[in-house]
């Protein structure tokens, strides 16, 4: 096992791109990736793209082979990775173990999604594919649905009220303000966001992550060779997975992610931190509730705690632990397949000093929590700044 | 975009979806419904057997579908849940109000109802709801 560092990083601009397709988003990421880590195309020895459902959204498969095509990579190795809405962070895990395990040096992970060219019920229906088709979807119970159950469930164990679901999306806009990749610029107020239609209740339409088109993209080294490429590697001192049942229903607890609980464990044990080390965050925020059980699944905050904690300013930017800087896929958009590999670009920025209006000072160590489905599938990433 | 193809799922699993048998894991005794290949303790050692559900339980969870996917259309709103069976395990379903507000801990049945209507092929699929007690 091989020590291994991100040495460039890339993004598109998020949110509904009507100007660009499936390529177009692939190539504003990856080439401003390759530029990060001043490498040439040839130097790449294998990609890795993580995306959901692009055959359902544009009709086309097949795409990490096309990443490699569109990125001039030339006959390496591509394979996608679908894990639905955690199919940027598998990506990003599987980039890991090939650099790791010294199969590979130079590798590429990508994310993309292009989701606007349909209207909202196919992309509902479309999303519904990341829970059980034939119990859940079969049924009409679509991904909203979902997480709104979990919240009424959130709601009536601990007392978590709506109020504390709208704070996430108004600490998440706010962020997102100072973001200029993110979809939305709009500040927004407890209010608002109480007042936005409802989609599923206790969820409105401003609980809920939009739909977008965005693309990211990294490069991975081993660590030895990573100052070669860049002056601020960014060590990945973790990067663990867990799964449990596709279907809601039958899993222990609908009030928290236990994939989650598993796999962050498994990533302090391998990054030898506790959650208090952490400075920085990156959690999936696919709806209001699902940050506020993140934030306790990670361990961050006692079961039921972390709703007041949000409402009451504890992870906004700035503070001992700020959450979703980038905005979040709230603010910033959630083309679901680039997620995962959005986060991890965030929190590398944030590591280097490099995210500008919204730099956290001193940020040292941080982490990334990508979810698929309804909790069926969770990574968790650490990073370190490597001095 | 491909059409979903809804009613291939709809017959494999009629038995379930009408007519509420599941199963049960001879191995361990832990009920499910709907019903599994294997049993999620047991993995390969499960001897899995057919086993009727009363239909009884009560709800666990709840929400009101507003912005539902293209087969729904056009029967949203509609309210689904998941409700936890007397004999144990918890599946997701449709409620109906029938006149009461639906809570957590409302007492529900299953009943045999139109779920949606195939605007193109004009065929109606049937499926278990539940309602209150
Ligand atoms: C919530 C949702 C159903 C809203 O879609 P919709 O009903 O088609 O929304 P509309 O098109 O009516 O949007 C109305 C306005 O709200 C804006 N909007 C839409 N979704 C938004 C969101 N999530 N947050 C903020 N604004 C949003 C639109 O830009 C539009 O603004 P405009 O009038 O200025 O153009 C859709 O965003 C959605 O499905 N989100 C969840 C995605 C999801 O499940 N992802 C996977 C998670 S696991
Ligand atoms: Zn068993």
């Amino acid at each position: 096992m091989r020590d291994v560092a991100i040495i460039g990083v890339g993004l598109s601009k998020f949110g509904e791109r009507w100007d660009s397709g499936i390529k177009e988003l692939m190539a504003e990421a990856g080439l401003m990736a390759l530029e990060d880590a001043n490498i040439s195309s040839n130097e790449i020895e294998m990609i890795f793209g993580g995306t959901m459902a692009s055959g359902r959204f544009m009709g086309q498969e097949h795409v990490a082979a096309l990443m490699s095509d569109q990125l001039g990579l030339n006959n390496i190795p591509a394979v996608r990775i679908e894990n639905a809405c955690a199919s940027g962070g598998s990506a990003l895990r599987l980039g890991y173990m090939a650099v790791s395990s010294g199969i590979h040096d130079i590798v590429v992970v990508g994310g993309v999604e292009k989701m606007t060219d349909v209207t909202a019920s196919e992309a509902t229906t479309a999303l519904g594919g990341a829970g059980d088709q034939e119990w859940e979807l079969f049924q009409g119970i679509t991904f909203p649905g979902l997480y709104a159950m979990m919240a009424k469930r959130h709601m009536h164990e601990y007392g978590t009220t709506e109020e504390m679901l709208a704070s996430v999306a108004v600490k998440n806009h706010a962020n997102a303000m100072k973001n200029k990749f993110a979809q939305f610029h709009k500040n927004l107020t407890i209010e608002e966001v109480m007042k936005s239609k409802v989609v599923s209740d206790p969820l409105k339409l401003l609980d809920c992550s939009p739909i977008s088109d965005g693309a990211a993209a990294i490069v991975l080294a081993p660590l030895d060779r990573a100052r070669k490429f860049n002056d601020t590697p960014i060590k990945i001192l973790a990067s663990t997975q867990a799964s449990d049942t596709l279907r809601l229903a039958e899993r222990d607890s609908l009030s928290g992610i236990k994939a989650t609980t598993i796999a962050a464990d498994k990533a302090y044990r391998q990054a030898k931190v506790t959650p208090k080390d952490i400075d920085i965050a990156e959690v999936h925020d696919c709806f209001t509730i699902a940050e506020i059980m993140a934030m306790e699944d990670l361990g961050f905050y006692k079961k039921g705690k972390a709703g007041k904690a949000i409402l009451d300013g504890e992870t906004a930017l700035g503070s001992k632990l700020s959450v979703n800087t980038s905005g979040g896929l709230k603010g910033c958009g959630h083309p679901v397949g680039a997620t995962g590999v959005k986060q991890a670009v965030e929190v590398v920025w944030q590591l280097r000093g490099d995210a500008g209006e919204r730099q956290v000072k001193g940020a040292n160590i941080g982490l990334t929590h990508n979810v698929g489905g309804s909790g069926a599938t969770s990574v968790v990433h650490i990073y370190k700044r490597a001095d | 975009m491909l059409m979903e193809k809804p009613s291939a799922g709809l017959w494999r699993k009629i038995k379930a979806r009408y007519n509420l048998v599941g199963n049960s894991c001879k191995t361990c005794g832990k009920a499910y419904f709907p019903p599994r290949i294997v049993c999620r303790k047991c993995g390969r050692e499960s001897k899995m057997e057919n086993k009727k559900f009363s239909g009884n339980g009560e709800v666990y969870s709840f929400t009101k579908i507003r912005v539902p996917p293209d087969t729904f259309k056009d029967e949203a709103p509609y309210i689904v849940g998941v409700v936890k069976l007397d004999e144990g395990p918890m599946v997701e379903g449709h409620i109906l109000e029938n006149g009461t507000e639906i809570k957590i801990g409302t007492k529900v049945r299953s009943a045999f109802r139109r779920m949606y209507v195939d605007g193109e092929e004009g065929l109606i699929y049937y499926h278990y709801k539940f309602e209150p007690v």
